[in-house]
Order: structure tokens, then sequence, then C-alpha cells
């Protein structure tokens, strides 16, 4: 059998995402409230199907068919393309990840550059959709959600910058590749090249969850401040959009600390790499994130743009240059 | 009209905070003049549940209003029976038996204990933590349960009688509630350790939201809040009533003055609380629950009373001043959150958005108490 | 405890006797009435004192054609409850405000004036506090009806 034709093959993979992005929305949101209710001495859903495992389709379809209410004094315009700007380029983002070695729509070489500069649109939609609401709680929402996204993208990139000299390449499956061999050459433990690779890891993630507005870091819907900040004018599925490029942010900012840190696809001990080792740790970051968000109060946000410009920047920097003194001075020593 | 066009040219514009918000727990509004996120204004605005129980106290007889008591605040409402209770006994000279003194006080503290509880959840819950509220909630169920046992109601209740209590309680009763305070003292360390020593909370509430003890002065403040401001003010020690000065407590200060300080008090007075449960229930004497002398219709000498409790909040007083019939001719509800409240616009200018929550959090708010 | 200079400086103020209740059967240590233009001067008085304003509050005694406005004031730190009064006639209910001593009073003054429509001179903005924006009665007066 021949393999199929080029678009053929990228239509499926594209279909095969949302349906990917849209199932990991309504099930997260289910683990979610699984495990917030286990975290709380409840039950959580249980109603709907087995373990309430139908819960979250009973909840898509509730969105989809309640009127979608749009309010005076709106900009029409914004309001209505901002709940899309920030879904699709957390759809599109996941083209590059592999999933496993052949498993990924596209292979391309500025792989981890083009989800960077896809994650970056996300923030407009946030931005548009606060000030097309006509609202002084969204704009709020919006104006911290902007600072938020600026004051996090540094430290990101640049702890992304290292791993890119370190592994002289921004291609993600080439990124996993090297990461070939057991748990001790996952970058996250390789300390031959940076010592300091776990605090590389601990700033990506953290940076990667102020990125996608997760508690603590959630003030852009801070609900005992702003009701429920960038979207509080949005109602059914205008609300579900950006419900669901919340969650697919979760899922490629923890996609992405996968691939760069813990091997991505490779087994922990060198064996029987495929899709499973990828899916499973990244649903073991997922569940980090969410025990985190049920256990830890909100933040404010200048204790978030504090922690971001005098603690994340200045170690992100540090670790920079010392990697590039290690990158120099290791062959020296061990020609 | 956008946003930005509303602004006049100081670059200011009102926020309206409420009377429908998550953070203010009720239906009160505050309207916010803001200058980006930093408050330059914030004038409360009252009244929305607002029922006007002075003039129904004119228009009932004594022991009609008691019901009414319970509904100043919902969360503890013992106290408040107990207020009036006491103003309306001071007023007829009525004495009330020994085991009813200490039944009040269990009940009481074990209705401020529920009543911190609440507030130590809804409290996390504006700093966006959510899981304490369901452990504290947890907690409290066992105390309604307790409370229901006792008085046939949940949350308003009306169980105080003048002379008494209106009945007995329960062996079955001490032994649960024991029972309870051994199961809260193994999860108060867990509070501690799982909230009170959390980074982002200390961030949150450590040298933020002062109200130091001039402005609680100025502003008639009483209660955590005084105290967090490091005065040692409590009116069962003040002007001591029912069997208070036969146990043994503290009374817990801080003295930052900061929301940090208003949150360890309160913690503190769980546990002084269970302190006094456990002497009142060790000390419980038997006889009658009811004074037998009691008369059926009251009808107070003429003049001025007034009685003053600790409720969970502060002072609450209640002045009475009676005609001599079976209604009282004024009845005056001195609730402690409407003076603490009426501090908030000065305490939170200049200060940022979450920070005034926080604040205005750790005042301990309950609405329908202000609003009467 | 109400300390002597006190109870001497309170006299000056006073329209006649004070009157030194027992506590147990009252609730409260001090009463004394002032005349109304000598509501603020008391208040300066307990303010200096180091007191703090309990509640305002007003009665109505419709048979003698007067309102009484009595203020609850207590001590902190050494506690001892003292009432001020003052009386002023129904027809033209009017006295100082102490919110200048007192901003903690401006609430209570704003209620005092909702329920019984006594005015309070000076103080800077007597809207309903408790009833609605456009309330035009007073509802603890002795006279009103609903």
């Amino acid at each position: 059998m021949n393999p199929p034709s080029e678009p053929i093959r990228l239509l499926a993979f594209l279909i095969g995402l949302i349906i990917f992005a849209a199932l990991n929305a309504a099930y997260l949101v289910w683990l979610e409230r699984k495990v917030a209710g286990h975290v709380q001495r409840r039950i959580g859903p249980k109603e709907v199907g087995p373990f309430g495992l139908l819960q979250p389709l009973v909840d898509g379809i509730k969105l989809m068919t309640k009127q979608i209410l749009v309010p005076d004094h709106i900009d029409p315009i914004l309001f209505r393309i901002a709940p899309p700007l920030l879904l699709i380029p957390a759809v599109m983002s996941f083209v590059t990840i592999p999933f496993s070695e052949t498993l990924v729509a596209r292979d391309i070489n500025l792989g981890l550059l083009m989800i960077f500069a896809f994650a970056s649109i996300n923030v407009l939609g946030i931005l548009l959709g606060g000030w097309g609401s006509n609202n002084k709680y969204a704009v709020i929402a919006a104006a911290r959600g902007v600072s938020q996204n600026v004051a996090y993208e540094i430290p990101m990139l640049i702890t992304v910058i290292t791993m890119v000299m370190i592994t002289h390449t921004l291609n993600l499956n080439e990124i996993v590749r090297q990461q070939a061999g057991g748990i001790f050459n996952w970058y996250i433990f390789r300390w031959s090249a940076n010592p300091l690779m776990l605090v590389s890891f601990l700033i990506f993630f953290t940076c990667s969850m102020a990125e996608t507005n997760r508690a603590p870091f959630d003030l852009g819907e801070a609900e005992s401040e702003l009701v429920a900040g960038y979207h509080t004018e949005y109602s059914g599925m205008g609300f579900g959009l950006f419900f669901m490029g919340e969650y697919a942010n979760i899922v490629i900012g923890c996609s992405l600390a996968t691939l760069l840190f813990l091997g991505g696809w490779q087994c922990p001990f060198g064996l029987w790499p495929g899709v499973h080792w990828f899916l499973i740790k990244l649903y073991l970051l997922i569940f980090t994130v969410i025990l985190i968000r049920w256990t830890f109060p909100r933040t404010t946000i200048y204790g978030l743009l504090n922690l971001s410009w005098k603690i994340l920047i200045p170690f992100a920097l540090f670790n920079l240059i010392l990697t590039g003194a290690m990158l120099k001075i290791w062959p020296l020593i061990f020609p | 009209m956008s946003v930005l066009a509303q602004c006049d040219s100081k670059e200011t514009f009102v926020l309206n905070l409420g009377p429908q918000h998550p953070a203010t727990h009720g239906v009160l509004r505050v309207k916010l003049t803001m200058d980006g996120e930093y408050i330059r204004q914030a004038e409360p605005v009252l009244g929305y549940i607002h029922r006007m129980h002075e003039k129904m106290g004119e228009n009932r007889t004594w022991a009609q209003f008691m019901p009414n008591t319970g509904r100043l605040d919902y969360l503890s409402a013992l106290s408040y029976n107990h207020g009036y209770v006491l103003a309306v006994e001071r007023a007829a000279a009525i004495e009330v038996p020994e085991r009813a003194e200490y039944i009040r006080v269990i009940t009481v503290e074990l209705n401020r204990i529920s009543s911190h509880l609440v507030w130590f959840g809804a409290f996390i819950l504006d700093l966006g933590g959510f899981t304490p509220l369901l452990y504290a909630f947890d907690d409290r169920e066992i105390i309604l349960d307790l409370l229901q046992a006792v008085t046939g109601s949940r949350l308003t209740y009306c169980y105080f009688r003048f002379g008494g209590v209106y009945n007995d309680i329960e062996p079955d009763f001490i032994t649960g509630t024991l029972a309870f305070i051994k199961r809260l003292r193994a999860r108060m360390p867990m509070y501690h350790n799982l909230v009170t020593k959390n980074i982002i909370l200390v961030k949150r509430l450590k040298d933020i939201g002062f109200v130091p003890a001039e402005m609680c002065r100025k502003y008639g403040a009483t209660g955590p809040v005084l105290r967090g401001a490091g005065v040692a003010y409590d009116v069962r020690r003040a002007e001591p009533y029912s069997v208070y000065p036969e146990l043994d407590f503290d009374i817990p200060t801080h003295p930052e003055g900061d929301s940090m300080a208003r949150y360890l008090v309160r913690m503190d007075e769980i546990e002084q609380s269970m302190r006094i449960i456990e002497q009142a229930c060790t000390k419980l004497p038997n006889g009658p629950v009811m004074a037998e002398k009691a008369p059926k219709i009251i009808k107070p000498a003429k003049g001025d009373y007034y009685a003053a409790v600790e409720a969970a909040r502060g002072s609450f007083g209640v002045r009475l001043v009676s005609d001599g019939t079976n209604t009282p001719y004024r009845l005056k509800l001195r609730s402690p959150s409407y003076s603490n409240l009426s501090l908030f616009g000065e305490a939170s200018r200049g200060m940022l958005l979450p920070d005034a929550l926080a604040l205005m959090g750790s005042l301990d708010l309950v609405i329908p108490e202000i609003d009467r | 405890m109400i300390s002597q200079e006190l109870k001497n400086a309170l006299a000056k103020l006073a329209v006649n006797e004070a009157v030194v209740p027992d506590f147990k059967d009252k609730g409260f240590h001090l009463d004394v009435a002032v005349a109304p233009d000598a509501v603020a001067p008391a208040a300066e008085v307990m303010n200096l004192a180091g007191f703090f304003l309990e509640a305002i509050t007003g009665v109505d005694w419709l048979a003698e054609g007067q309102m009484e406005v009595v203020y609850d004031y207590n001590h902190s730190i050494s506690p001892g409850r003292v009432v001020i009064r003052a009386r002023v006639s129904r027809a033209t209910p009017e006295l100082p405000t102490i919110s200048a001593i007192y901003p903690g009073a401006l609430w209570h003054e704003r209620e005092t004036h909702d329920f019984f429509g006594i005015v309070f001179t000076g103080h800077p903005d007597l809207k309903p506090l408790l009833l609605p924006e456009d309330a035009d009665f007073h509802p603890l007066r002795k006279d009103y009806t609903s």
C-alpha cells in the first residue's frame, strides 16, 4: 500500500488534531472536576454515565444549544473574533508536536519557533475579548493578561534558547531523538550540559503555567476580583471556545515541557519508545498542574510580575550565560 | 462607548463592585473610583437587604422579637440571641439558672467556631484558594448537626429564652461536642500547615491592609479587627456576662494590624473557644434550664437598658428603651460589621484591587447584620 | 472605669445632673444629658479621653414633642460605657454633626437621619444609607404608618 499523498495525510492529521484538542478540553474538564472533587473530599461528577464520564458531552451540548447573549455597546467584530483567535493558534501548535517518531503532522525544522509564534497570538485573543466586551472587569483582566504574558514569555524564551544552544536544533523530533537511551539522557537530568537543568525545567514549567493563565496565576479570570475576567460577557459557545483554547494551551505547554525536558516519546529505560510514553508523561504533568490549582491560593498581579522580572528572568539569564560558558569550556577540557 | 471614553480627564473610572459580586459575600455594593488597579476612593452602598428589624421590634412583644435576632447574622445567630436575652433579662431583672448559662456558653462558642470556620473558608476563597472552604464546611457540618439536635434549626437559631434556654441538652450532645473538639484540634495543625504557612497566602496578607488601632477607635471597629490591631478588647472580659468570668481563656491579639494579624486572631480564637467549651462541659452543673420565676408576660420598668456580647464579628449591643408596656418602645441593634465596614473607605484608599478585597475579606462581613 | 476628670469635663456640658446608674441594672456607667449644641464639644471630650463611638441612635418621644439622639461611647482599654443624650424639638430636629471628630459617625448619623429625619448640620452627605435612595419617609418616627 502506498503511503497516502501529502495533502490527504495533512487533512487527516488536522481533523485528528482538532478532535484531539476538543476531546482534551472535554476530558480535562472532567479530570479537573474529578481531581478537584477528590482533593476537596467529595466525588465530583458522577451522575451522567459511569464515573460521570459522559458529563463533558452533556456540558458540550448545553453550551452549544445555549443562546449566545451579545450585550449592547460591544465591539461587534472584536467580540466575535476573540474566541477563535484564542483557540485556533492553540490547535495549530499541535501540528508540529511529535506524539511519536512518526506520528507528527508536519515534521518541520522550525517546529519550536512555530509553536512560540502561535503561542504569542493567544494573548491577542484575551486582549481583544476583554476590550471588545466593553466591560470594566474584562478590560482590567485583559490588561492583566497582556502584562502577564509579556512578562512570562521572556524567561520562557530565554530558557528555550538555552535548550536550543544545547540541542543545536529547533526540530522537536530531533530534540527528542537526542534524549534516547534511558532516563538519564533526558535533558532534565543532563547535568553535563548544564548543572542547572532542573532549574531550567522549573522556570519553563512555571512560565508555561503563567502563560496559560492557570492557577495560581489565573489573574485574568480571578473570579473573586474580576467576576470572570476577560470572558465575563461571553455565554454559550463563545465561552466554550475560550474554555477549549485554555485547555488546549495547557496541553501545548505540558507537551513542550515533555518534549524538551522529559524525553518526549522516549521510554525511561530505553525500551519500546512510542506515543504511549509521550501521553503518560503529558498527562502526569497536566495532573500536576491540576493539583497545583486546587492547592494554592491566587497570587496578585504585582506578585506575579515581581516573580517574573526579579527572580525568573535573572535566573534564566544566568542559566543562559552558564550554558554558553559550559558549551565553550567543556570541549576544551575534554577535547 | 468604550471604557476609556467614560474616564474623566484625571483618568479614573468607577468600578461598580456588587451588589452581586463573588467577593462581597452577599448583597453589598462598593462604588470604587479606580485609577488603573489602584483604588482612589471606595464607597460602600448598603441597604439591599434592609428589613427594618428595629421597627419590627416596636410592633411585637418582647418575646416575639426573639426570632428576628437569629436573622441578623446568619453565621453566629446564637450570639445575637444572647445579646437580646441579656438586655431583656437586665431590663426585667430575670435571674438565669446556672445550668442554662453554661448551655448558653457552650452553644454560643460552638456557633462562634462554626462562624470562624465559614469565614476561614470564604476568606481563602476570596484569595483564590478553593479547597479549604470544603474542609471548613466539613467541620462546620458537625457543629450544625450538634446544634440542630439541641435548638431544632441549623442556621437561624432561636434557642434562648428570657430566663434560660428552650430545652435541656442531652448527654449525647456533650459527648458529641467533646468528640468534635478532639477532631478539630487534630485538624487545626493541618489548616496551619496547608494554609497559614502557604507562601502565597503570607505574601498576600502580610504587611497589607493596615487597620491601626487608632482607625479602629475612630470608626468604632471591634472584635477581631480591633484585636488584630493589638488591642485586647473583648466584651467577654471587659463586661463579663453569663459564666465567662468562671472560665479560663485568653484574648488573642496580634499587634501588626494587617490582614494577616486579623487572620491569625480568628484562628487563635477557634482554639480559645475550644478551651472554653471543654471547661464548660466539665463544669456543667445539674439543675433547671429555665428560671422558675420567669414571668410569662414581660413588662420591664421604664428606662434605658444596654447589653453587649462578644459576637463572632465584634461587640454586638442592644439598646432598649422601655415604656413599661409589653412591647419595646425603642430597640436599637448595634451590629459590629456595620462599624467594621465603615472604615473600609479609609483603609482601602490607594490600595490595589486584589489587596482591598483581601482587606474586605479579613473584616469578615455578614451583610444582613449590616443592613439589619 | 470612668475617670473623675472625664466626669467633671462632661458635667460642665450637662444640662442636668449626670446619672451614674448601677451597671448591673442598666448596662452603662454614666448617663449625661447635654444641650443639642453641646454634642460636638462632648464628643471632643470623649475623643480626648480615648473613647470610641459604639453607635448613634434616636428615640422619638411623640408625646413630649421631642426627639432624642443617643450617643453610646465605650473605651477599649479601660472599659466604661458613657451615654450622652441630647433632646431636640420634633418640629425642627437639628443638631451638629460629630463626624469631624469621629468619622465612624458618618454612617450612624446618616442612618439616624434615615430613620428619624433628624438633620445633622455640617454632615457632608446625608443621603439615605439603609433606605432606598429616594426614600422621603422616616420609619422609626412613632407617627409613621406604612
